[in-house]
This record gives structure tokens, sequence and C-alpha cells, in this order.
């Protein structure tokens, strides 16, 4: 039976992790090689690193922020933030991503989702969505939740999917480090248009509210905040799902308490 | 040593620095080639692969690679194959019709048998070892595929998955291990397999 994945994500800026609430007021959050081992230490299945950073010369870090996580990790890592072209996701893939982010160019140009899964795999490309409620449905923003757009969130996604997406990373721009729970609506709209995994995205307090989000239709959890400022550890977190009847990977090296 | 170092086929678009990253963490020195010679005669191989069959399965018939691969098969040399590179020992596959494999297995890959479930089959899955394993051990692994071997080949010992249904989840035979998860993105149990596999290839970091 496939196990939930807990997936601890990296917002990085300059080389540096941070972390804020809705997208804004970035903190520092220690250094990404030494939060990596960390968190791989503790179990977590897979790791994302987005890069936030707001110029092109604090994206230079991110080749290199990759190229030392690598060399460490022996789990799957996506990377992502200000991936513009098939070079850029090459150049991330090269330096040792398994897996290629796309947001805000995605929705730009669209046939790039269907450019990246023809030249690096399907498997390769996860097309991340940051959706904002709007009455009853909810709408992409774009350039890191700054600008709003008219496109329709679950639309999108089926697009995505379409095209050659092998996952969705859903985040949720209401929640997004708010520590609220994930929007369970939204989950269940994308996870029931699509037949790609969904990993969930924003607004995670506790392993109540990944169970919730599970229990909606995602196949994966994604957080950051509550995992960077100590509240838990992904052990911690697995044991409680575990505990809450959900299939995770036990880590090997845990010790019984 | 050059000819002690662990040879890395590349196939074309594959994302190999997961792979040369294992065996860096292990101590194992691994080069990447792509020259038919160099895979025919390498103390060890890896076919790694990441993408679609056919572009791969061509890639590898064009430059002669594919028949020093299954002639070093055949001669249990050791190989290991990963994800795409163990599907492209089949004789063919649902995903690239018309595309002939390696033909190390003689079955066809299909479409994961997952009915009703998310595809791609991504993330970790409990394999289970069975009779005759040697190198291969229970415990969860690292997928990412939305094709499958479903029967194992007759001859080698297998590991199996569920998802939806039973499929491959690896095969060996003497010194040749073929996965379709990812060993390199396994943790801890993807590297002691790994290690395991080094062993038996004689080229654990203990004898370089």
């Amino acid at each position: 039976m496939l196990m939930t994945r807990i997936i601890p994500c990296l917002d990085c800026r300059d080389g540096r992790v941070v972390k804020g609430v809705r997208f804004q007021g970035l903190r520092d959050a220690g250094d990404p090689v030494n939060q990596a081992l960390r968190y791989q230490a503790q179990g977590a299945d897979e790791l994302v690193l987005l890069d936030v950073s707001a110029t092109r010369r604090g994206h230079g870090h991110q080749v290199e922020t990759v190229r030392a996580v690598r060399r460490e990790l022996g789990i799957a890592l996506t990377c992502g933030g200000g991936v513009r072209s098939a070079d850029d996701a090459a150049e991330l893939l090269e330096a040792g991503a398994d897996k290629v982010g796309i947001n805000s160019a995605a929705v730009r140009d669209p046939e790039l989702v269907a450019g990246l899964a023809l030249r690096f795999g399907q498997q390769c490309v996860v097309v991340a969505i940051d959706a904002a409620r709007s009455g009853e449905s909810w709408l992409v923003r774009v350039a890191g939740g700054s600008e709003a757009t008219e496109i329709d969130a679950v639309g999108w996604a089926a697009e995505a999917e379409r095209l050659g997406a092998g996952e969705i990373l859903l985040t949720s721009y209401d929640r997004d480090g708010t520590r609220d729970g994930y929007d369970l609506e939204l989950l269940r709209a994308v996870s029931s248009r699509v037949r790609i995994p969904v990993i969930a995205s924003g607004g995670a307090d506790s392993p109540e509210h990944m169970a919730a989000a599970v229990a909606a239709g995602a196949h994966a959890v994604l957080a950051a905040s509550i995992f960077h400022d100590g509240v838990t550890t992904v052990q911690a977190v697995k044991r409680r799902l575990g505990e809450l009847g959900l299939a995770v990977r036990s880590h090997p090296t845990e010790a019984a308490p | 040593m050059a000819e002690r170092s662990v040879a890395i086929v590349h196939t074309g678009a594959a994302n190999l620095a997961s792979v040369l990253a294992v065996f860096s963490r292990i101590g194992v020195a691994a080069r990447v080639t792509s020259d038919a010679n160099d895979v025919a005669e390498s103390a060890a191989v890896v076919l790694p692969g990441v993408g679609a069959f056919g572009a791969a399965a061509e890639g590898l018939a064009s430059g002669g690679l594919g028949e020093a691969l299954r002639d070093r098969i055949g001669r249990d040399e050791p190989t290991l194959a990963i994800c795409l590179g163990f599907q492209l020992l089949a004789a063919e596959s649902a995903e690239s019709p018309g595309v002939v494999g390696l033909g190390v297995f003689e079955s066809a890959i299909e479409p994961v048998p997952a009915e009703g479930l998310a595809v791609p089959h991504l993330g970790w899955n409990r394999v289970r070892a069975g009779k005759g394993c040697a190198l291969l051990e229970s415990d969860a692994m690292y997928f990412a595929n939305s094709f499958a071997l479903v029967q194992p080949p007759p001859g080698w010992a297998s590991a199996t998955t569920v998802y939806g249904e039973r499929f491959t989840a690896a095969v060996e035979r003497g010194r040749v291990l073929a996965c379709q998860f990812h060993p390199e993105l396994s943790g801890p149990a993807g590297r002691s397999l790994i290690e395991r596999w080094l062993v038996a290839a004689r080229l654990e970091p203990a004898a370089c």
C-alpha cells in the first residue's frame, strides 16, 4: 500500500531558509543544507526546496544550494521557484533535483508543461498552483502570490494534468503560514478532478490537519512552519498519523521510546 | 582506478545527479558513460532512467549500448537497472507500442494495474522480497512509475509491491539487480541494497 508522504518544504531566499505568512513577512529559518539533513534524519519522505528570492541574483544561490543538498540527500528532492524555461528546469535537474516545480511560468505558457514532460518525463514535472478562494471557487495567483488572475484553479489543475504534469502541488494562498489547517474544500475539488497525485500545502499545524487533508483526497502533505519552528518533528507527526490509522513510512533509525 | 569504478549509462535526458550522489556517499567511484565498449567491459554498470520508454529504447539501440547491456547481463556481470532502466530490460512496453526493448525479460511492460487510484504510482510502498532473494529485502522503497512489469520473469528471484494489484518491484539473478523503485531515493533501505549489490560486484569501498 502506498504510504502518505510527509514533505517538509524549505522556502529559500538568497541562500537562506525563510518563512512568511500568506507569502509575506519572511523571516530567517536557517541554513538549507542543515535543515534538509535534519528533516531527512527525522524521516521525511521527500523534500521540496522553493526559491522565493525576489531577484535573479538571489536565484543564483539556488543551484549551489541544490548541489549541496543533493550530495547528502538520499530521498527525492523537488525544486522550484522562478523556473521560467526548460533550460531553468534542466539546470536544477542537473544540479540534483529529482523533480521540478513550475508555477507562474506554466500559467503564462501552459505548453511549457508539455515541453518539460516530453524532455524530462512526466514524473519530473510538478505543477505548483497557488489558489485563493473567491466566492464558491478558487482563482490562481502568480508571482509568489502577489498577482491575482481570473484563472479557475480547479480547471487549471485538470489542464496541467492533460498537458503532462506528474503531480500537483496545491497551496492554499489563504491558509499559507496561518496554521489554520489545509483548505479541505480546495483539496476535494482538485483531487476529484485529476488522477495524478495532489500534494496538500498551506495551513498545516497538526497531524490531525494532515489526516483531514488525506481524507479530502491528498496523497502527500507538505508543511513548513510547524517543522521550522520546532513545534513538532516529522517523526512525531508520523507517529500520530500512524495512530490515526494512516499508512506512513516508519523511520528505520527511530529509537523506540 | 577507473576500471574499478561504477559506470553509469547516460541514456539521454535522465537525471543522473541522485545516482552519482549515492555512490559518492557510499565511497565508491562512479562515472557517466555512453560508450558501448565501456559498458561491455566495466566492473559494474548502472542503467538508470527517467522519461519515456520509446526514446530511451531507441537511444540504447542506436549506439550499441543495448547489445552491450544484454550481453553483460547474459554473462552475469554486475549490473543494476533502475526504474525506466528496469523497464527497458523487457521486450516491449505499452508506453511506446512498436518499440523494442532489450528483451532480457520476455514479458511486456503494462500500465500500473491501479484501477481507481492515482497514477503515477508515486511515493513509498512496501516491497516484499520473495523466495531466493539474496540482495533484495522486504522494506519500504520509493517509486515513481506509471507502467509496471506485472508478472516476475521466470528464472529470476523477485520482490513485489501492491498498488491496486500486485506487480514486480524488483528482480535479481546472480549479480544482476533490476528495480522498479529508486534505491538511490529510498533512504537507508535503498542505500543498503546498493551496498549489497556492490559487495556482490566486489566493489565495496573496503576493497577499493
